[in-house]
């Protein structure tokens, strides 16, 4: 029970609990715009994928930490483009659309990444974000080193649940947003585009679903892997339903998460010899079938999520 | 503006045309990417097309490969007709596998020919309780299936690590974390001598063709039709729609169970964790190629194990990253969605705000 | 059409308006002008082509030929964009849809407001919003909470934010469509007199309808199509009901009606019967329903009907009460019991409910037997008799289709339900369940679907109509109950209720005093 304490009391476990939720928090923030717009986007898998590669290789490049990061985002932004072509204006599946995102997305990252580097046994290294010092900050008791020195793409999630936030609730375009999601004929009623507003917002979801992955090879670690996204995207799909597809809440269900993870690490060392390592690691999928089972029932789904609109149709 | 007609009737050359034209699109983008590798595109598809069909070993391989995405391309099928998203194929395949390995690997002392049913009905059962969870969960919670099912599948793998590592290790397999190998009996026969092709095959094909009966001329079919196309309908002509949603998270389930059991009990002969390269998702793509028919099922797997085995044999000779199999069956998924569009509907282009309106 | 010279200024015209879809003529080179302070009814059958008309003119659809055209603050007509509901929006165009277009998931004040502000910027105004609607609420008595969520509303507050959103953004010309198709006859009455009230401040309105009684109250000019053609444009005063409903079908109309019939025993009783949770419910409801007679349940949409549908459909199952069925007490029934006990559901949304779009009209008309012996052996189908049986019906009941084969989802709605009715009634079922059978039908598939319900009765069955149209209602039903907030009004012959009566029932008036 004391060890359990001592985990729970630890800075850096609050610092890795963080550190776990941040390509989570950018993720499920990703999902829960194209979902409030009324698209389901299981393409995020491949996101992440892409993501982690563009944003790696770009700065491994040359073209600077930022660089990637931007590179990341653009290559987010064109899968979620050809996602949001073949749903919205379309009318494909969201379902198998989704997945075919995330097959051609994860096959041309690891054909592109192999083609680029035909020869290498261990995966190059490049020079990763460190943690940020901030003055008074990073330097106060307990609360410094467990919230205050992480890298500057954790600060940017954060701030991006602000904004989405900001965004959703307190601006014409979230309205509309909100709105399209709902009943796309009491946008188009207004005198909007329902297919320009929801390609562009898929299409800056899916963006912010790639910094999630350039978190992973940019921050948490410093090369590219393969199969290093490991479910992560499936995780943010159930963790936004948990959200209720709210930023305020994606936040809290993302440092949930992070927390638990962190914690069964810790309590893998304390129990690691009775119980096999892959119990551990099987409790993250498990949790978010869990938490997604928990919500369903009552979950509050989007009113046209999965349903193409076509102009005129009512 | 973009407009959909539906077709009031859809030739059957139209609806074949749909994924050819899939295929050739698919492959036409993959020779960008073979280009930007800075390859000839000509010589490596002809590598390729030697390395699937030229050569009697390179048949076997084909089919060999093939034999397990006509399974799991079944099971997606099956499941996609009654609108039951199960992705969760790569999960099931594991699950079959481990318990056919768990049966056929001596804890059961059974002669041979009573063996190896007991070895192919564990696997499909394993499979099939497997989606069981998830349909449950669906029918009975309304947890959403993609997720459960994409999830389930890294919960198994892991599971299938477990065991490898504990309590079905092999203690003479000089610390690898492999499954002691299969009794002689509880293999399935080859089909050639010195090839790999398999009776797994023979099994595969009646599959096939007992999920195109079922779907097409039995009550069960029809119900499962009309869940997947309107369960509200369904229900209220009195279609036991839950019962119909479990039947067919069994049958598919089972299917890609039948996958493991083939890869274990037909060609390896031993359980490892990286038993299958993706077989569960490809079965995706096989069965929107073959829109969601058994029968083009096969003919589908037959292109997508080409792929595989032909990009396997032309990576080793110019060096192009076998991913490029990969590429090629994402790509063909996405073509196939959009040419069936085609068939589907008349497509037509109307433009819209210049004076007067056009037709 | 000439503009009478003593006539206010036009704020739309429509010529030469044309439109196909496919095969189909939806508008047929049709003229219309508006002027400021009138209101037109545009009249018609379903399917006589007045919801397209007005979704060209908001820009929902682009007309094959014709253009329209919008008086300006100054009076000049100019040509308006086509295809785009922004510029009908911006040329002051306010269109009031048959189903609402309204955001659930936002307030009344959010979805008045949406669309009106640049979507990159930060919003604001709402201050100004707020003073402005105030005005508008105060000078057109459309009063609603601003605050609300659209969820919470009832219908009718549905329809004034609807007129709200309109008049906000400034309106001159007021379009709706089937306003009264989800009001009680008082809610709609309070409507045409705001209406009146708007065009006296001298707004153009036109409003769809094809309920002639409400067209001759309300409207100062008729304008009548037929088959997409405008067949005639005339002054209120100078119609009358049957010279409309002549215009509007082509030929003399006449209704099916009803003999004198005795009823016989009880086939059907529900006693203190509650089903469902939070608003579509029915609460301790009962009546007995006898062999041979058509018992007609009216009712506002939204008051429970559609539950009371569901639970003698197989589909819920009551929380508390008892359903007997010839004499036999059923529970925890599903549909497969109800259809084995006798029971014919002709469902409220036949496209959702009634058949399987994407299968075969055979298989549609199958699909309630199809684990009958009838149809099939050791599990296997029986083509041969499923495809007799397509023919059978098919040639019974008249259904207009290529064949058997032919994809149910491509049939027009009327014959949509002539494979309902043919699924069910040919089965002679003990009861039948009519939800809404008519809506959305011409005059001909309504008169088919009459007819069918009539033979059931004379063939003593027990007959449930449930119905929001009065006219259907009294022309059909020997009793009369009435359904408000899920409460069911004791049934009373037909004979001893007028319209009035029902319409006040439906209000939700005290049942004793309203008998005529």
């Amino acid at each position: 029970m004391s060890d359990i304490l001592d985990i729970l009391l630890a800075a850096n476990f609050w610092a890795a609990a963080l550190r776990i939720a941040t390509p989570l928090i950018f993720g499920v923030l990703g999902a829960l715009l194209c979902e409030r717009a009324g698209v389901l986007n299981l393409g995020i898998e491949g996101i992440f994928t892409a993501g982690a590669m563009a944003g790696w290789m770009a700065a491994w490049l040359g073209a600077g930490l930022w660089g990637g990061v931007m590179v990341a985002a653009l290559a987010g932004a064109a899968f979620g483009l050809l996602h949001a072509i073949l749903t919205v204006p379309l009318g494909l599946s969201q379902h198998v659309s989704g997945i075919g995102v995330t097959l051609f997305a994860t096959s041309l990252s690891y054909y592109t990444y192999r083609t680029a580097l035909p020869d290498v046994s261990s995966p190059p290294r490049i020079e990763a974000f460190q943690p940020l010092d901030i003055p008074v900050l990073s330097d106060l008791p307990f609360l410094g080193p467990a919230l205050f020195q992480q890298t500057a793409l954790t600060f940017l999630a954060l701030a991006l649940v602000v904004a989405v936030g900001f965004v959703l609730y307190r601006t014409p375009l979230g309205l509309a947003i909100r709105a399209v999601g709902d009943n796309p004929s009491a946008v188009e009623a207004q005198g909007l585009s329902v297919m320009a507003l929801r390609i562009g917002t898929v299409v800056a979801g899916s963006a912010l679903m790639a910094l999630g992955g350039a978190f992973l090879t940019m921050s948490a670690f410093d090369a590219f892997f393969f199969g290093m996204v490991n479910g992560r995207g499936w995780i943010c799909i159930a963790l936004t339903v948990f959200a209720s597809w709210r930023p305020g809440k994606a936040l809290i269900g993302a440092l949930l998460f992070g927390a638990f993870d962190a914690f069964q690490v810790r309590l893998q060392t304390e129990v690691g010899s009775f119980v096999p390592g892959q119990v551990f690691l099987m409790l993250p999928y498990i949790l978010s079938i869990a938490a997604l089972v928990v919500v369903a029932r009552k979950a509050d789904y989007p009113r046209a999520l999965l349903k193409p609109y076509f102009k005129g149709q009512r | 503006m973009i407009r959909f007609e539906p077709r009031e009737h859809v030739s059957p050359l139209r609806r074949i045309a749909a994924p050819v034209i899939a295929a050739v699109a698919a492959l036409a983008v993959a020779s960008l990417a073979i280009a930007a590798a800075g390859a000839p595109v000509l010589e490596a598809y002809g590598l390729m097309a030697k390395g699937a069909f030229g050569s009697a070993f390179a048949m076997s391989e084909l089919l060999a490969r093939a034999t397990p995405l006509i399974f799991t391309g079944l099971a997606a099928a099956v499941a996609f007709r009654a609108k039951l998203w199960n992705i969760g194929g790569e999960g099931q395949l594991y699950a079959g596998a481990l318990a056919a390995v768990a049966v056929g690997t001596g804890a059961l002392a059974l002669p041979g020919p009573l063996l190896i049913p007991t070895v192919i009905l564990a696997g499909a059962l394993a499979g099939g309780l497997l989606m069981l969870i998830p349909a449950l969960l669906k029918v009975r919670l309304g947890a959403d299936e993609v997720v459960t099912t994409l999830l389930l599948n890294f919960v198994v793998i892991l599971f299938v690590q477990m065991m490898l590592e504990g309590p079905m290790k092999d203690p003479m397999g000089m610390g690898w974390p492999q499954s002691e190998p299969m009794l002689d009996e509880a293999m399935l026969p080859k089909l050639m001598d010195r090839m790999r092709v398999h009776a797994g095959l023979i099994l595969a094909l009646v599959a096939a063709l007992g999920v195109h009966i079922v779907l097409k001329r039995t009550v069960w079919g029809f119900e499962t039709r009309a869940v997947g196309e309107n369960p509200e309908a369904a229900r209220h002509a009195g279609i036991p729609v839950t019962a119909t949603f479990l039947r067919v998270a069994l049958l598919s389930g089972g299917l890609a169970g039948l996958a493991g059991v083939g890869e274990v009990a037909g060609l390896k002969g031993y359980l490892t964790a990286d038993l299958s390269p993706g077989f569960g998702y490809a079965g995706i793509v096989v069965a929107m190629l073959a829109g969601l028919s058994p029968v083009g099922v096969v003919v589908a797997a037959l292109f997508i194990a080409g792929i595989f085995v032909g990009a396997d044999s032309m990576s080793r000779a110019i060096g192009v990253s076998n991913y490029l199999a990969d590429l090629v069956v994402a790509t063909s998924l996405i073509c196939v969605l959009v040419s069936g569009l085609f068939v589907r509907f008349k497509v037509r282009f109307v433009r819209v705000g210049t004076g007067k309106g056009a037709a | 059409m000439t503009v009478p010279v003593e006539a206010p200024p036009v704020a739309l015209s429509l010529s030469g308006i044309t439109k196909r879809f496919g095969a189909l003529t939806a508008n047929e080179a049709v003229d219309l002008d508006l002027h400021r302070g009138e209101i037109v009814a545009l009249l018609g059958e379903n399917g006589a082509g007045k919801t397209t008309l007005m979704n060209i003119l908001f820009g929902h659809y682009v007309a094959d030929e014709g253009n329209v055209r919008v008086a300006q603050a100054d009076g000049t007509l100019v040509p308006l964009e086509p295809g785009s509901p922004h510029a009908a929006l911006e040329a002051g165009i306010g269109m009031v849809h048959q189903h609402f277009t309204l955001a659930e998931n936002l307030t009344v004040l959010e979805n008045i407001m949406l669309g009106t502000a640049a979507l990159f910027s930060t919003g604001g105004g709402a201050r100004a919003a707020r003073e402005k609607l105030d005005d508008l609420m105060r000078r057109s008595g459309l009063v609603v909470d601003l605050d609300a969520r659209i969820s919470r509303l009832s219908v009718g507050e549905k329809q004034r934010v609807e007129i709200l959103k309109a008049l906000y953004r400034d309106a001159r010309v007021l379009v709706l469509d089937e306003p009264t198709a989800v009001l009680t006859p008082q809610e709609s009455d309070t409507l045409f007199e705001t209406l009146k009230a708007l065009a006296a401040q001298g707004l153009a309105i036109v409003f769809i309808s094809h309920k002639l009684a409400e067209v001759l109250a309300a409207s100062d000019r008729i304008a009548v199509l037929r088959l997409g053609r405008k067949v005639a444009d005339l002054p209120s005063v100078d119609c009358d009901r049957q010279k409309l409903a002549e215009l509007m079908v082509g030929h003399e109309v006449t209704m099916s009606r009803r003999e004198p019939q005795a009823s016989g025993e009880v086939l059907l009783s529900l006693s203190a019967v509650t089903c469902g949770e939070g608003r579509d419910t029915v609460s301790d409801i009962g009546f007995d329903l006898h062999a041979g007679e058509i018992l007609g349940i009216a009712g506002v949409s939204g008051n429970g009907q559609a539950m009371l549908a569901r639970l003698l459909s197989g589909l819920e199952q009551q929380t508390s009460g008892d359903i007997r069925l010839a004499g036999r007490e059923i529970r925890a029934h599903d549909a497969a019991d109800m259809i084995r006990a006798g029971v014919a559901r002709i469902p409220e949304d036949r496209h959702r409910d009634g058949v399987v779009g994407a299968m075969s009209v055979a298989e549609n008309l199958v699909i309630e037997e199809i684990r009958s012996p009838r149809y099939q052996r050791f599990g296997f189908l029986d083509f041969r008799a499923i495809a007799a049986r397509a023919v059978e019906a098919i040639a019974g009941y008249d259904i207009r289709c290529p064949g058997g084969d032919a994809v149910a989802r491509l049939l027009s709605g009327g014959n949509i339900q002539k494979i309902v009715l043919a699924r069910t009634l040919d089965a002679e079922p003990s009861v039948v369940l009519a939800a809404q059978p008519s809506r959305g039908l011409d005059i001909g598939a309504t008169g088919d679907v009459h007819r069918r319900l009539l033979e059931a009765r004379g063939r003593g069955a027990g007959v449930i109509l449930i119905s929001e149209d009065l006219d259907e209602l009294f022309a059909l039903s020997d009793r009369i109950a009435v359904i408000h907030r899920g409460r069911l009004s004791p049934p009373r012959p037909a004979e001893d209720l007028n319209r009035a009566a029902v319409g006040l029932m439906m209000a939700g008036q005290h049942t004793e005093d309203a008998a005529a």
